[in-house]
């Protein structure tokens, strides 16, 4: 069998082919694809103002480029690796528009506060449901001591349970005798345990939230619980005053930012529900971004609360001044959340 | 036809993983969702990345501890395992790659459905509600295992509904986890491909010329199949697709198997692509021509 004599060599020679398209731009894609490299490696500071000027050049002639290709070029290398170069362009680009400093100035100046401010209305009704949980367990154990057993945990206690005699509990909030035999590495532990602790109780009670925000109403309404038995504890044995100081310097951050991250997973719960004009995925991604603003304040605020706690209530034993640390910190905090700001209307 | 409809069929499941993703500029850049199992896979690097640099961190801290005698080294090491934990995820996804170590040996990143940038409380919403996917189930198992089997059915059921949080991301087709649904967030591929040589223009001369009708057998599909042999550079593969392709266009065995291959493919890509700027595609070998 012998080949034809006119094979489709002839017409083989168009004015436009891939090859040479390639030939054209490939150096372009190449310097892009070392720029792109630079600018992951060592960030934007590295770049000089020539690469700087270049890139976004760069950027929009790979992207023609891909545009070309895609309806030219068969080969599959080649568009596999302009789709990928592309991609990894346009989020470079316009990935991040600020640096990072003027990121975190911006989120403590204004993203934090507007965030917590927006979930007002959810922090009121934790509020409440905390208030709920230590009124009900604060009359049931004022009451009959024994519920006692049934709201705190052994080991949270530390031996504070209605068994205790008053001077063993005058001790655990640092008056008497005892408070000063009792070695501080210990305390820094327990309080280190404690901030752990409670972060990940918040953590828990934001993220149960879009189950409807059910869950983690019940976990907030516990951990009242646990509040009003200890209170009651305390109370029965006259020391209801000075366990409220020794609660109250670091409380008032820590049952705020309680507060907070429950109403921040209460928020995801009632978008789901209540998706209003917008998509239920939408609301609940909205929602969420919202959440994870007050989240990472959240976490700020637990770690102030540890300080205080680990050292300030170690150090600071007049109830007076305790009461008065802990008031300062909580009309801090509702002057910086609450008081409205110039830039909120951006 | 049964063949052709499974090719089909073969494309739209690929098809199904693209989402469309247009830039100002105005291109489709076309990203591909990632497949659970790479989910599953960056995950438990991740975890194993975490688990090693914690027991350096603890071997680092016992160190310390023996030879300072503080306690302190108890309270770094419970607040550095605590940041650890939370911070992981979080801290790599912010960087400019969106994507932890785990991920980007995947070839995996984060982005934001909409097409925006990824914000920082994005990221956040999405890495603390990890909290509850992953180590919820482990904590009912904890709890399973310590209590006796009285509340064993109730403990059957947390297990069950933890499971499907942490497997929310097998039951809808974007993969999105619980998390990425509540911070509006896709995981995608974001592999790099190296640019490979040009094997349609480097040898000048072609060792020998096919008809048109020898060329008209095959598709875009072939094309690149056959593409994917060539740069793969394996003989036996090579040999294989030459003398299936010989068969089908009856033709003797006279050449080298690569020359062949080449050859072919060079005036075959040309073929298709001339009919590409003509606006006709032809997807595959059972597509008309």
């Amino acid at each position: 069998m012998t080949p034809p004599a006119a094979p489709s060599r002839t017409i083989e020679t168009p004015s436009f082919s891939t090859s040479r398209f390639r030939a054209e731009r490939e150096a372009d894609w190449i310097a892009f694809d070392w720029l792109l490299g630079k600018l992951e490696k060592k960030g934007a500071k590295a770049l000089t103002s020539d690469e700087l000027l270049q890139l976004p050049l760069l950027y929009r002639a790979t992207l023609s480029s891909l545009s070309i290709a895609r309806a030219t070029s068969l080969d599959k290398a080649l568009l596999d690796h302009l789709e990928a170069l592309s991609i990894r362009g346009y989020f470079l680009v316009y990935g991040v528009r600020e640096s990072r400093w003027s990121r975190i100035r911006r989120f403590f100046l204004y993203d934090w506060p507007a965030a917590v401010r927006s979930v007002w209305k959810e922090t009121i009704v934790i509020a409440l449901i905390i208030l709920l949980g230590a009124m009900t367990s604060y009359s049931l154990v004022a009451n009959n001591p024994e519920w006692y057993f049934n709201f705190v945990d052994e080991d949270m206690s530390g031996g504070r349970d209605p068994r205790a005699t008053a001077e063993f509990l005058q001790s655990t909030i640092g008056h008497g005798k005892a408070a000063a035999d009792e070695s501080e590495s210990a305390l820094h532990i327990f309080a280190t345990y404690l901030f752990t602790h409670n972060s990940r109780v918040s953590i828990l009670s934001f993220a149960l939230g879009f189950a409807f925000g059910v869950p983690t109403m019940m976990l907030e309404y516990y951990q009242g619980i646990g509040l009003g038995a200890m209170v009651a504890v305390f109370s029965a044995k006259g020391l209801g005053f000075d366990f409220g100081g020794w609660l109250f310097i670091h409380g008032t951050t820590e049952l705020f930012a309680a507060a907070l991250s429950g109403a921040a997973g209460l928020r995801i719960g009632a978008a789901v529900v209540f998706p209003g004009a917008q998509g239920r995925l939408q609301a609940a991604a909205d929602a969420g971004r919202t959440a994870g603003k007050v989240m990472v304040g959240v976490i700020v605020m637990l770690f102030v609360a540890g300080l205080l706690e680990g050292f300030g209530r170690q150090l600071i034993t007049d109830t007076m001044l305790r009461y008065a640390i802990g008031s300062s910190m909580l009309l801090f905090w509702l002057a910086y959340y609450y008081i409205p700001r110039r830039e909120d209307a951006a | 036809m049964t063949v052709a409809a499974t090719h089909a069929k073969h494309r739209d499941a690929g098809a199904k993983k693209v989402r469309q993703f247009i830039t100002p500029e105005g291109v489709d850049l076309e990203l591909k969702i990632a497949s659970s199992g790479l989910r599953l896979g960056a995950l438990m690097t991740d975890v194993m990345f975490i688990l090693v640099t914690l027991i350096l961190f603890t071997l680092l801290m016992i160190w310390i501890g023996v030879g300072s005698q503080s306690d302190m080294t108890v309270v770094i090491w419970m607040l550095g395992a605590f940041v650890l934990r939370t911070f992981w995820f979080i801290g790599f996804e912010l960087g400019s790659r969106a994507a932890t170590p785990g991920k980007r040996l995947m070839g995996i990143r984060v982005v934001a459905r909409d097409g925006g940038r990824l914000t920082a409380d994005a990221v956040v919403a999405r890495n603390l509600i990890r909290e509850l996917e992953l180590f919820l189930p482990l904590m009912m198992m904890g709890v399973a295992v310590a209590e006796d089997m009285a509340s064993a059915w109730t403990i059957i059921a947390g297990l069950v509904w933890s499971l499907t949080l942490s497997l929310f991301l097998l039951f809808n087709r974007d993969r999105m986890r619980m998390g990425d649904l509540i911070a509006g967030t896709w995981v995608v591929m974001a592999q790099r491909v190296k640019l490979d040589p040009d094997i349609g223009v480097d040898a000048a001369a072609d060792a020998m010329l096919f008809t048109e009708a020898e060329l008209s057998v095959y598709g875009i599909f072939e094309l690149q199949e056959l593409e994917r042999v060539l740069r793969g550079r394996d003989p036996r593969a090579m040999r294989e697709v030459a003398d299936a392709i010989r068969a089908k266009i009856g033709r003797p065995v006279a050449e080298e198997d690569d020359a062949f291959l080449l050859s072919y493919y060079r005036q075959l890509k040309a073929r298709l692509e001339r009919k590409l700027l003509f606006g006709k595609r032809r997807e595959d070998k059972y597509a008309s021509d």
